[in-house]
């Protein structure tokens, strides 16, 4: 039992016994230490259930239906998008867009706000440590329009040059694009200030939430983000569950995305018109068990408080950066200061390829992740080819810390005669 | 650990690697990298037409990709050509020893499509090899 500084009092074991998959697999004595939710989250047994149940007793196409299971498909489907909109306080659940991902709500900006408003000639700022779906849809747009692409620099420790952004933004940007929290480096962005600045330039921003949303508050009319992008499966719901936010006077402006079923208002054989926002954007059946689990997940984060998420990540974090520091030949890369980082941590370890310590922690049933994170920019504004990353979540305890330290001064020891 | 993937066989090839260097001039030069872990692997070849003569591998990358090179150096010095053609993703796996996942297969075998697409002139397909 902890009480956390924000004075909540979980007990975060209870919590890991949550997830079905954390008890099922490895042994009593070697449990599965998961460190991979940067990539995508474990699920709660209550999510699994939900979709579950979605399908033994709900399932039927959304919208349109006269019958009673329709019905209830679709009100199901409608109050996963209100509990998504309060998740993130969205000042009406119409703003509320269900993608599959990240990736599809990102480049549905790209492909509708940006192909009507970005022309040749306009700059879009990225920056350098964006994931590559927060880079590549803006370099199809920016190839496509003639348009200008510009990266705002990350100075040694991982961390945005703001006095390079200032430079870039007195260019007049029309869309600035940054991730809030950084998915290699764990840098927590100051998105407030960003945002801020961007639209004293007069520019529209992308908010990449992939890493934000499902570890910390995340308040878009605080922020006064334009759009925000994340991942459902990253946020402890089901893989293909995501959510593209848009502020309802942009959307509402803004040309569909794919054409289909759904997101009309009224079809004849030469044209059509469109339906209201945010059914514009949702073209044919969408994954309905997916966004209701996902509305599950919303209220199981709810519940223990996303205040308390953070903190307990946080500690998680300090614990994992004191002990890190003692093993032999590491670099951690990323800000140092806690304030400013996220539950991510990226490293190398003296020589040794990450893909080989991924694999040594492998053997001892840790998983982490090593490559490039799709961020090759970064990586080569920091000098390595690949690093091996561990992220907590909620599921993740002390052990798992002490998992992670022991795993590579094993790997430290093999490598090392 | 019996079943690890750094048995000391793989280590030992990965700390001394046989036949590594370049050879100036050689009969055939070629160099792949693996985009999963940034693997980089050149193999050059000097053969009489008949026989591989004098063979050496170097780059850089993880420890499969530069032992699995390593050990492929010792299959093929001195072997006629057509057994050196005629080594398959099995027989590299056999001197291994040790399980690859299919995650690591591209490691593994980075060596043995770089030998290969020097010696035929054209990178062979990861199913063909």
């Amino acid at each position: 039992m902890v009480t956390t500084r924000t004075g909540n009092t979980v007990d975060w074991v209870r919590v890991r016994d949550d997830f079905p998959i954390l008890a099922s697999l490895g042994s009593r004595e070697q449990r599965l230490a998961f460190l991979d939710s940067a990539a995508s989250s474990q699920k709660p047994e209550r999510v699994i259930a939900a979709v579950d149940r979605y399908y033994r007793e709900t399932n039927a196409n959304i919208h349109r239906g006269v019958y009673d299971l329709s019905e209830r498909a679709t009100a199901q489907y409608e109050a996963a998008r209100h509990m998504v909109a309060d998740f993130i306080n969205a000042a009406s659940p119409r703003e509320i867009v269900f993608v599959r991902n990240t990736t599809e709500a990102i480049n549905l900006v790209a492909q509708t706000w940006g192909r009507r408003h970005i022309s040749a000639g306009d700059l879009i700022l990225v920056t350098t440590m964006d994931h590559h779906s927060n880079l590549v849809p803006w370099q199809l747009l920016a190839e496509e329009k003639d348009a200008r692409l510009e990266a705002v620099r990350i100075t040694d420790e991982g961390v945005l040059d703001l006095e390079h952004l200032d430079e870039l933004l007195a260019q007049g940007p029309r869309l600035v694009a940054f991730p809030h929290v950084s998915n290699s480096l764990g840098t927590i962005n100051p998105a407030a200030e960003i945002i801020r600045k961007a639209h004293d330039a007069g520019a529209i921003v992308v908010v990449d939430g992939a890493q934000s949303v499902p570890h910390m508050p995340v308040d878009v009319q605080a922020l006064d983000a334009d759009f925000l992008a994340f991942s459902g499966h990253k946020m402890l719901g089901p893989m293909g569950s995501g959510v593209l936010y848009g502020k309802l006077s942009l959307l509402e402006g803004m040309p569909p995305f794919m054409g289909g079923g759904g997101m009309i208002r009224k079809v004849s054989l030469t044209r059509s018109t469109w339906a209201d926002v945010p059914a514009r954007f949702e073209a044919g059946t969408p994954s309905v068990g997916d966004a209701i689990g996902l509305g599950v997940a919303v209220e199981y984060l709810q519940g223990i408080g996303m205040d308390t998420v953070r903190e307990h990540e946080r500690e998680l974090t300090a614990q994992a950066l004191d002990r890190l520091r003692e093993v032999p030949g590491i670099r951690l890369l990323g800000p140092e200061d806690l304030d400013d980082r996220a539950g991510v941590l990226s490293f190398t370890l003296g020589d040794i390829h990450p893909h080989d310590v991924a694999a040594i922690l492998n053997e001892e049933n840790v998983a982490v992740r090593a490559g490039h994170h799709c961020c090759q920019p970064l990586m080569d504004r920091l000098g390595v080819v690949a690093t091996t990353r561990a992220s907590f979540y909620v599921y993740n305890v002390d052990e798992d810390v002490d998992r992670l330290v022991s795993g590579l001064h094993r790997a430290q020891a093999i490598f090392a005669s | 650990m019996t079943d690890s993937l750094y048995r000391e066989a793989i280590l030992d090839h990965f700390r001394n690697p046989r036949n590594r260097g370049t050879l100036e001039p050689a009969d055939f030069t070629y160099e792949d990298v693996n985009p999963l872990c940034g693997d980089e692997i050149r193999v050059d070849v000097r053969t009489d037409g008949e026989n591989v003569t004098d063979v050496r591998f170097s780059g850089r990358g993880c420890a499969i990709s530069q032992a699995a090179a390593s050990i492929l150096m010792e299959m093929v010095d001195g072997r006629p050509l057509d057994e050196v053609k005629a080594i398959s993703r099995e027989d590299l796996l056999e001197e291994l020893g040790v399980p690859i996942s299919p995650a690591r297969m591209k490691c593994a075998m980075l060596g043995l499509k770089v030998l290969k697409a020097g010696i035929y002139g054209v990178p062979p397909s990861d199913d063909s090899l």
